[in-house]
């Protein structure tokens, strides 16, 4: 369903991408690996908009050309960066009521049965800036479970988790993948996602 | 999707930031006691004499409001830099010069309207009567908004810097100057006994002019800097 | 597409600006010499001193000019920054960056030329006349473009903030002026009016106009320059780049 062709990208004088092609199909997920500085950040924030694209910007999705700042374009995918994009001072479920009031969140799951999914019961009333590194990145995973994206860009999702939390990662995009979306996940490890359907390739330094 | 209208998160974006500052409510003070340690110190510095300190008033309140409405805008965008929502904003399938406008707005509500309330009363301080107190209510109610506006634009542009404290101040003070001259004479022109709807026809018209075209600046200037 | 836009176009490539720069600044260069030299010595030599103000008048073939610049720079500027914000044209952006730097010395130019004037005139070599108070807040402005360029890493992003900027100034530029100048005659009555109503004598008029065509040259030259070396230093890992400053590298 999203398809990049031969994309290329440069900062300054710094090539960053270079003639970059993949496809990603509903229902799979695709490991994008790659040492540091060979530019998964750059491809991910490219894909989710929040880097402006280049003349020779190649995308496209279900066929159609790719404008990340389209919003309909915009309601078909959910980001995960580095930074996580949760408020310190809020508590877990206040954060989660946010993402679900302001971006319109599933009728099937609640601000609390996402946290709870998510191995954060008990935390509802907790700020965040109380938590752990490990279960700041669970609270903004359950960000993903409130919203309706078909497509997941997720930047390094396994990193700073204990063995509980990859395989709740796994857990996420297995359902994800089962109700027909896709994810684009990055990694610099050699983990190897535990669902039915992945793929992986390897990113260059360029 | 319930409830999935720009309404609701334009809302829900507002109560948030509004809930933010007030579990961080140290912070959202310290302009406000930075005004009125400027306010304390002139006279201070100057003379006690009531006449003197009712002429400098308009100016040394106002410049005081500025300074310290410059102040507050460091928190404006940095912290949504550092914890990642600003790029969540971004990407959020709704408009970002909307969302620019909520976070301006809200951004007055903690900042510019505590000042608007306080100045006021500092102005009774330096023996201004009840009329110009007024005017300065008034020419504080719809300058300081324009500040918070120019400023949210000069906060997008140089968010990711460093030194961006510093920096700010020469990016953003010299647009300040309407404000600051139109304000100023508006309550002096009170005090001598002049006629006052002018000015503050103009600093509406600044305001109007800031609501309708700053948002698209701060919405570019945050997706440039965010690149 | 005609052949203008067709010409537009190739100027958007560095490359072919590089050349087009290369050809005209030697030429905005050398009229810039010829006029400057006959301007000057027509005001200097030529021109009669002026009846209430004498010698010192004769600042303003230099100072009239400057400060026409230091607003046509912004202009030209921002209009730049506008097509390279809009278009994301790189030769765009390079030349609002360009600009920048060239009027604030204008604007620097003018304020000081400015108060040479003011003190045998007013007596005082600065006062809170309109016109100056503001041109040093268009100094100010200047710098904070300047300022925004030099402090952010990547070139292009900065190019982009620093030209948004320029943007906001151009519409704040004429407000600022007239809150200024409401501020003048608020607190101080009317100021002394420069260039009087009373139209010039053509031997002061011409080369006070000489004077504006040849800071305009000037101006040519000096962005074409700028934009020459910015435009390799961004461009220096591409072949034509290093061809043109490796000549005998490249080639072998």
């Amino acid at each position: 369903m999203l398809r990049v062709e031969s994309l290329s990208f440069q900062r300054g004088q710094v090539p960053i991408l270079e003639k970059v092609s993949l496809e990603l199909e509903a229902g799979e997920v695709l490991m994008v690996r790659g040492e540091n500085g060979c530019g998964k950040t750059t491809l991910i924030r490219l894909l989710a908009g929040l880097i402006p694209a280049q003349p020779d910007f190649k995308v496209f999705l279900d066929d159609q050309p790719y404008h990340p700042q389209q919003v309909q374009t915009r309601l078909q995918f959910m980001y995960l960066g580095h930074a996580l994009g949760i408020k310190d001072e809020l508590t877990c479920l206040e954060n989660l009521e946010f993402i679900a009031r302001f971006l319109g969140g599933r009728s099937d799951i609640s601000p609390l049965g996402s946290l709870q999914s998510c191995g954060l019961d008990g935390y509802q009333y907790t700020q965040a800036r109380r938590l752990s590194a490990g279960q700041r990145k669970r609270l903004s995973l359950a960000r993903f479970l409130l919203c309706p994206a078909r497509i997941w860009l997720l930047d390094e999702p396994y990193s700073n988790l204990d063995a509980e939390g990859l395989t709740l990662v796994d857990r996420l995009l297995q359902k994800h993948i089962n109700e027909g979306g896709g994810a684009l996940i990055t990694s610099h490890g050699t983990f190897i996602p535990q669902v039915t359907n992945h793929r992986e390739m390897i990113l260059e330094v360029a | 999707m319930q409830g999935h209208s720009l309404a609701t998160a334009a809302f829900a974006l507002l109560s948030r930031d509004l809930r933010l500052a007030f579990r961080r409510r140290g912070e959202a003070l310290s302009p406000i006691l930075f005004l009125l340690m400027v306010a304390t110190l002139f006279p201070l510095g100057l003379s006690p004499d009531p006449e003197q300190l009712a002429a400098i008033a308009p100016g040394v309140i106002w410049v005081a409001a500025l300074l310290s409405s410059l102040l507050a805008l460091n928190q404006m965008f940095h912290a949504d830099l550092r914890d990642g929502t600003l790029e969540q904003l971004i990407i959020s399938p709704w408009p970002l010069p909307v969302m620019a406008l909520v976070k301006v707005l809200a951004h007055w509500i903690i900042s510019g309207l505590p000042l608007t309330v306080v100045a006021p009363v500092l102005g009774l301080g330096y023996g201004l009567d009840g009329a110009t107190v007024k005017i300065m209510f008034w020419s504080l109610l719809l300058g300081t908004p324009t500040l918070s506006f120019i400023g949210a634009i000069g906060v997008a542009l140089s968010v990711g810097l460093h030194r961006g404290g510093m920096f700010l101040a020469l990016l953003v003070l010299p647009l300040f100057v309407p404000v600051l001259i139109f304000a100023t004479a508006g309550i002096s022109a009170s005090a001598e006994g002049f006629a006052v709807g002018s000015h503050l026809y103009l600093l509406g018209a600044l305001l109007a002019l800031a609501v309708s075209t700053a948002p698209f600046a701060i919405a570019a200037g945050l997706r440039i800097s965010i690149s | 597409m005609n052949k203008l836009t067709l010409w537009f176009h190739k100027l958007g490539s560095p490359e072919y600006f590089y050349r087009f720069a290369g050809r005209w600044a030697p030429w905005a260069g050398w009229s810039f010499a010829l006029l400057t030299v006959i301007g000057l010595y027509l005001g200097m030599f030529k021109a009669p001193p002026d009846y209430q103000q004498g010698e010192s008048y004769r600042i303003i073939f230099i100072h009239v000019p400057s400060a026409w610049m230091s607003m046509f720079i912004y202009v030209a500027m921002s209009a730049a920054g506008f097509v390279g914000l809009v278009w994301r044209i790189k030769v765009a952006e390079i030349m609002a960056m360009a600009s920048a730097p060239i009027g604030a010395a204008f604007t620097l130019v003018t304020l000081v030329t400015g108060a040479f004037w003011g003190k045998p005139m007013w007596g005082a070599y600065w006062v809170w006349d309109a016109r100056l108070t503001s041109e040093l807040i268009l100094l100010f402005i200047y710098l904070g473009i300047i300022g925004l360029y030099q402090a952010i890493e990547d070139r292009r992003t900065a190019a982009r903030a620093a030209s948004l900027l320029a943007l906001v100034g151009l519409v704040n530029i004429p407000i600022i002026h007239f809150s200024v100048e409401w501020w003048t005659t608020l607190h101080q009555g009317s100021t002394v009016n420069l260039m009087g109503e009373s139209s010039m004598h053509p031997s002061m008029l011409w080369p006070l106009l000489i004077m504006a065509v040849a800071t305009k040259l000037y101006y040519v030259m000096n962005v074409l320059q700028r934009a020459r070396n910015m435009i390799l230093e961004l461009e220096s890992n591409k072949s034509w780049a290093k061809t043109v400053l490796q000549p005998a590298e490249a080639s072998r």
